[in-house]
């Protein structure tokens, strides 16, 4: 395995973000010492966890032996600017997170909410899994996807284009094309 | 919503009037902020006016579905007030809940011989394999001239709407 580069300057976030949810399982498995241990074995060095509505609060700590720094808030007015900084996302599955991700080209693990009702959401993190833009999983199953995944192996989601609707409607409505 | 709105040429659709549930405060701030930039960029008299309005809500999230008809009915009946103040010829919409009440005044008039509105629903991108609930009524009920869905699984199992690829 070659050497991964853990000196003070090069510092690599992971950020986890739950939205304006509630999603302990995440927390709570995000905060255990093997996805902490794993996290740091992939060559990252702090974890910043946004935690919304979840009543469960993670252990903040500074950089020990083998392991992150771990850090955490609640909500923020707007995430954009750690998600920038962050080199490696792991995100509930909500659409508006995974997209904003995506656009910025991060490498983003997804994790569905088991204990959510009619869960339609698992739908757009497994097709974007299945097309290779990002890798998802459970809370339960988090660990084993952090130590087997290989960020370089995703490919880059390209953006979505509005013309072909707006050139349809225009259309159908009569209008001349431009 | 406001990718789609992007590309449309904004000459051609105005007045344009922004429709948001009553307890979403998000939306209408950001449809007013998108409105400011195009005014910013070429001028009200090109781009046109922009109008914000509130609709109450058929149905809150995790509602019982019981209460949901009182709430649906005075949807309704706000949904027909604004109509008539509106008179739109291009209804754009997207899920959720929201729009039923305008898009099913939208087709009562048509079915009583008043042809105001095309109506045109953007399915959501969270909506690969299944539809939503407004998309399935939209779709079964046939109140929409046309619907468009964001993957192609949807396309399949639901014919009738069109495969317009990801919006986002």
């Amino acid at each position: 395995m070659s050497e991964v580069d853990h000196s003070m300057n090069s510092k690599r976030l992971v950020f986890v973000t739950v939205g304006t949810t509630c999603f302990d399982s995440l927390v709570r498995a995000v905060d255990t010492q093997e996805v902490k241990e794993a996290l740091f074995r992939k060559g990252y060095t702090h974890l910043l966890i946004q935690m919304g509505r979840g009543s469960y609060i993670p252990t903040k700590s500074a950089r020990e032996e083998g392991s992150v720094d771990v850090d955490y808030f609640t909500f923020s007015s707007s995430i954009a600017e750690y998600l920038k900084s962050a080199s490696l996302v792991i995100s509930h599955a909500g659409s508006g997170s995974i997209f904003e991700t995506l656009q910025l080209k991060k490498p983003l693990i997804v994790v569905v909410n088991e204990d959510l009702m009619d869960n339609h959401q698992s739908e757009l993190a497994e097709e974007l899994a299945e097309r290779k833009h990002l890798f998802c999983a459970r809370p339960q199953t988090l660990y084993q996807t952090i130590s087997e995944m290989d960020p370089e192996s995703l490919t880059v989601y390209q953006p979505g284009d509005a013309t072909p609707v707006a050139k349809f409607i225009s259309r159908f409505l009569g209008f001349a094309d431009d | 919503m406001l990718n789609l709105l992007a590309v449309l040429q904004k000459e051609r659709f105005k007045p344009r009037y922004y429709v948001a549930a009553a307890t979403d405060n998000m939306s209408l701030q950001k449809a007013r902020f998108f409105e400011d930039s195009l005014v910013d960029e070429a001028g009200i008299d090109v781009v046109g006016t922009a109008h914000f309005m509130q609709i109450y809500r058929s149905r809150e999230v995790g509602q019982s579905y019981i209460t949901s008809i009182g709430t649906t009915l005075i949807a309704i009946a706000h949904a027909l007030w604004l109509m008539v103040r509106m008179q739109p010829q291009v209804i754009l919409c997207n899920g959720p809940g929201t729009c039923i009440p305008l898009c099913a005044i939208s087709f009562l008039l048509k079915v009583f011989g008043i042809r105001w509105s095309s109506v045109f629903y953007v399915e959501s991108i969270a909506r690969v394999k299944r539809l939503s609930l407004s998309g399935l009524l939209l779709y079964k009920l046939q109140l929409a001239d046309q619907l468009f869905v964001q993957w192609p699984q949807l396309k399949s199992k639901y014919p009738r709407t069109n495969y317009v690829g990801r919006l986002m």
